[in-house]
């Protein structure tokens, strides 16, 4: 039951780490790659800064719309070319929005990386949305919204995030929007939306796989280097909104069996100065084996929900410490009762200096899993890129973590989770009260 | 080596060994990351279960995660995440698993983790009684969702006699009244070393490795785990169907074929016609189902989603052991009717079982399964995943000959595949029609 001897990082990593390369094309477009020797395959991973946050306030959903269109037709290829190009050779393109960025990731064999790359970088610069295409993908659309709608978990999820963030801030807008909004989306919208927030500076492409890096430079080079697009200005939010009390909300869906849970608070940005010690707080409370305390309480002591678990989200603005638990609608009360037990004991007594070694301990040492694969490379090239981490992050970052001290931790507690002021949304078969 | 890439893997460097015990141990060096992976299967699963204890193997897997003779209670708290390890395991019809993958420094810990839950795990009563409401917190979970509470009414459905039919986390009156002898029973009958399999994959030397094996193993005793009976599911005589009709948003439509087991000449010849229908998913239960396939271009999608009376179809043909079923899966697009969506999914079927695929689509599906098969194997979690799999279903020896069995199929095996398994007779219809609140 000792801990290891020597860190995981000192025996793997070395101390050159991944050394990704990073070019910036005279256009604007920052390409990252890494080399890696593990299967004949290579990873393409391109990130957009034209994710929700970037939606009209009044049309929430255009750029998860965009995430449904943007590959079904361009001014070069038809949507059917498209699919074919990418079937044919055993290809997926998944196109994911997140709340700043739009994501493009695709695997293929080193064979098939020229064509790919070039059908990305099309798609990326020149689609046309054609109307029979954003037709077609609006029922999908609304079918998607309609079965979030018939998820306790997606439905307590959304409601929690517009009481944490409000009308003001677009944290606080639904990513797909609503069948409303869906319906108002069109070719124009979509293409107005293309025109103002994508563009070479908005784009980075991560390029990680067995493939020299000189080559994946030229390629994609060759691929974006032309493009050119008006600079887009960057978007001020108003500011993060911060709860002064207690607040509940109960959404009965009484054709459920089980009620999940939503409690939360708004957090930090990623820049923040105590992002490490909210890291550690975090992965304490709700996620370090079978989630953290909060698992310890509520799944194994008292066997009330098969999950429960924390996580935080600290983006480019303040986002969410989300706690989420699924229970049976008789323990409701009660789950919430032992989450707030919970987070007042953190925030009173602090961790134990070895909960805080552990969880050390454990974000240091899972760094070598995440970056196996090249998809797991790839994730992380884009995260160092928008949080502006340094391009040896990877070699950085243990020791970021270690000099977080049990105070700081305990610091980050009391400023983050005080159940006074949590807001705790229940979603599912219960309609009881909610204190 | 690390890949599978179909032209080399037969020549695979897996290394075997057999311990006097009987326990499998199969070892390959990845030397690509310093980490090492260790999964330990046991031929044990849902298809083990007789009514009145359904759900009995995956809520023993449930309790090998709460302690053993030498890892007290309190000390399963971070054994592996202390090396920013990853643990884990699941149960499924054939079989059970636990796997850790970290830093290949806690190898030591990962075959000492096992030997103790191949042994002597506590099954605590109060434990067992605790987690009786976690697993009917997670049945009720899984009953929140429409579309899994329809797959499992769709299965029951299809199997009349096999114990293929039950739900592989138990139906709720069994989970309600099962006790912990049942429990410490069915552990102790499967678990046992020559009832197992133990992959090691990653960052090691194998001699190495096969020393501490012996040092952890050895001294667990064979027994014989005693006669498994499995009948045979009789030939399907009609279409069989199933209607749930509850309060919902979304309408979802399922149609399952009996299929192919992974020894049937049937078998690639179903991944090849899967391909064509619904796109490429791969083989690897672990990896490649959770990412939706290259399958634009494909049959259905084309008929239904393109056609805008689906928003999604899937297809999924997997490796089991004996028969069981290949199923489609398919959400209406909102305001289209079940009917409507039927009919139009029957009828794309009913062309590929009366004319077959076409030579392109014969050379896109193998070049789509090539590919997956690649992408699958892009860490040592997943070789793993794979070694074991094979061996706990039919044996190992079968994988790295994948590439070869795909690149084999003809228009012809597919033709005839389509034509004897997807009829009306062999296939079952499923509908989750929502119905609005009262």
């Amino acid at each position: 039951m000792t801990p290891p001897r020597s860190g995981p990082l000192e025996a793997g990593l070395e101390t050159r780490g991944l050394s990704p390369t990073r070019d910036v094309l005279a256009n604007g477009v920052t390409i990252l790659t890494k080399q890696t020797r593990t299967t004949p395959a290579v990873t393409l991973h391109a990130s957009l800064g034209a994710g929700s946050t970037s939606d009209p306030s009044a049309l929430a959903g255009v750029a998860h719309f965009m995430s449904r269109t943007v590959d079904r037709g361009t001014s070069r290829h038809s949507a059917d070319q498209i699919a074919e190009e990418l079937d044919s050779r055993g290809v997926s393109l998944f196109v994911s929005v997140g709340r700043h960025a739009l994501s493009l990731v695709s695997t293929c064999l080193v064979e098939d990386f020229d064509i790919v790359l070039l059908l990305m970088a099309d798609i990326i610069t020149s689609p046309t949305f054609p109307p029979e295409e954003v037709d077609r993908r609006r029922g999908e659309i609304v079918t998607l919204i309609r079965q979030d709608e018939d998820s306790p978990a997606a439905v307590a999820t959304d409601a929690l995030m517009a009481m944490l963030y409000g009308d003001t801030h677009p944290y606080g807008r639904p990513i797909r929007g609503t069948v409303a909004t869906a319906e108002q989306i069109d070719c124009e919208v979509l293409q107005r939306f293309h025109r103002e927030h994508v563009s070479p500076g908005a784009l980075t492409m991560a390029i990680v796989g067995d493939i020299e890096p000189g080559r994946a430079r030229d390629a994609a080079t060759a691929a974006l280097g032309r493009w050119s697009a008006p600079r887009i200005d960057t978007t001020a939010w108003p500011p993060v909104p911060t709860a002064s009390a207690r607040r509940t909300r109960t959404i009965p869906m009484m054709n459920k069996s089980q009620t999940d849970i939503a409690y939360g608070f708004t957090a930090i940005s990623r820049s923040d100065p105590d992002f490490y010690a909210y890291s550690l707080m975090n992965n304490i409370l709700g996620q370090y084996s079978i989630g953290g305390r909060l698992g310890e309480s509520i799944r194994e002591r008292q066997g009330m929900a098969y999950y429960v678990t924390s996580s935080l989200d600290a983006n480019v603005a303040a986002g969410p410490l989300l706690i989420r638990a699924g229970v049976n609608p008789s323990n409701v009360e009660r789950a919430v009762q032992s989450i707030d037990r919970e987070l007042a004991s953190l925030r009173g007594d602090g961790p134990t200096e070895q909960e805080v070694a552990e969880s050390k301990q454990y974000l240091i040492g899972s760094l070598p899993r995440a970056l196996e694969t090249n998809a797991g490379i790839a994730s992380f090239l884009q995260t160092i890129e928008r949080f502006e981490l340094g391009l040896d992050y990877d070699v950085r970052m243990p020791g970021l973590v270690q000099q977080v001290t049990r105070d700081e931790v305990h610091a980050a507690a009391r400023r983050a989770i005080d159940p006074s002021k949590a807001t705790v949304v229940v979603a599912g078969p219960y309609d009881g009260p909610l204190t | 080596m690390v890949t599978l890439e179909p032209e080399l893997s037969e020549t695979s460097t897996v290394r075997e060994h057999v311990l006097d015990n009987g326990l499998r141990v199969l070892m390959q060096e990845v030397h690509t990351a310093p980490l090492a992976t260790v999964w330990c299967w046991y031929r044990v699963g849902s298809k083990d279960e007789r009514p009145g204890l359904t759900g009995v193997s995956h809520w023993v897997e449930h309790m090998n995660f709460k302690g053993s003779t030498n890892i007290p209670r309190d000390k399963v708290k971070g054994i592996i995440e202390q090396y920013g390890g990853y643990w884990n395991g699941y149960t499924w019809i054939d079989q059970t698993t636990y796997t850790e993958t970290a830093t290949r420094d806690a190898l030591d810990r990962m075959l000492f983790i096992e030997a103790e839950r191949m042994g002597s795990s506590l099954f605590d009563p109060a434990d067992c009684e605790s987690e009786r409401t976690v697993i009917i917190s997670e049945l009720q979970g899984g009953e929140n969702d429409p579309d899994q509470l329809l797959e499992q009414e769709l299965t029951a459905t299809a199997f009349r006699l096999h114990p293929y039919r039950h739900p592989t986390i138990g139906w709720i009156s069994d989970l309600k009244t099962m006790t912990r002898d049942d429990l410490y029973g069915h552990y102790r009958r499967y678990y046992v070393p020559n009832n197992a399999t133990l992959v090691i994959v990653g960052d090691f030397a194998s001699d190495d490795v096969l020393r501490a094996v012996d040092s952890h193993f050895g001294r667990l005793e064979s027994r014989d785990v005693g006669e498994r009976l499995l009948p045979v599911e009789p030939d399907q005589q009609g279409e069989r169907r199933v209607t749930i009709s509850k309060e919902g948003t979304t309408a979802y439509l399922k149609i399952g074929f009996h299929g192919p087991s992974v020894t049937d000449d049937d078998f690639f010849p179903m991944l090849v016609l899967d391909a064509a229908l619904t796109g490429a998913k791969g083989i690897n239960l672990w990896a490649s189902f959770r990412t939706p396939p290259p399958q634009r271009s494909t049959r259905l999608y084309q008929a239904l989603v393109n056609s805008g009376l689906a928003s999604a179809v899937n297809g999924g043909v997997v490796p089991t052991q004996q028969p069981f079923l290949y199923t489609i899966s398919i959400t209406a697009t909102e305001g289209v009717e079940l009917a409507r969506l039927e009919q139009a999914s029957l009828q794309a079927i009913d062309r590929v079982r009366t004319q077959g695929v076409t030579p392109e689509e014969l050379q896109k599906a193998k070049n789509q399964l090539r590919a997956r098969l690649v992408f699958e194997n892009d860490s040592i979690t997943n070789i793993a995943h794979q070694l074991g799999y094979f061996e706990t279903i039919a044996s190992w020896r079968r994988y790295p000959a994948i590439g070869r069995q795909i690149a084999d199929v003809t228009l012809d095996q597919v033709a005839s595949v389509a034509s004897r398994r997807l009829t009306a007779a062999n296939r079952t219809i499923g509908w989750f029609e929502p119905v609005s609140p009262r």
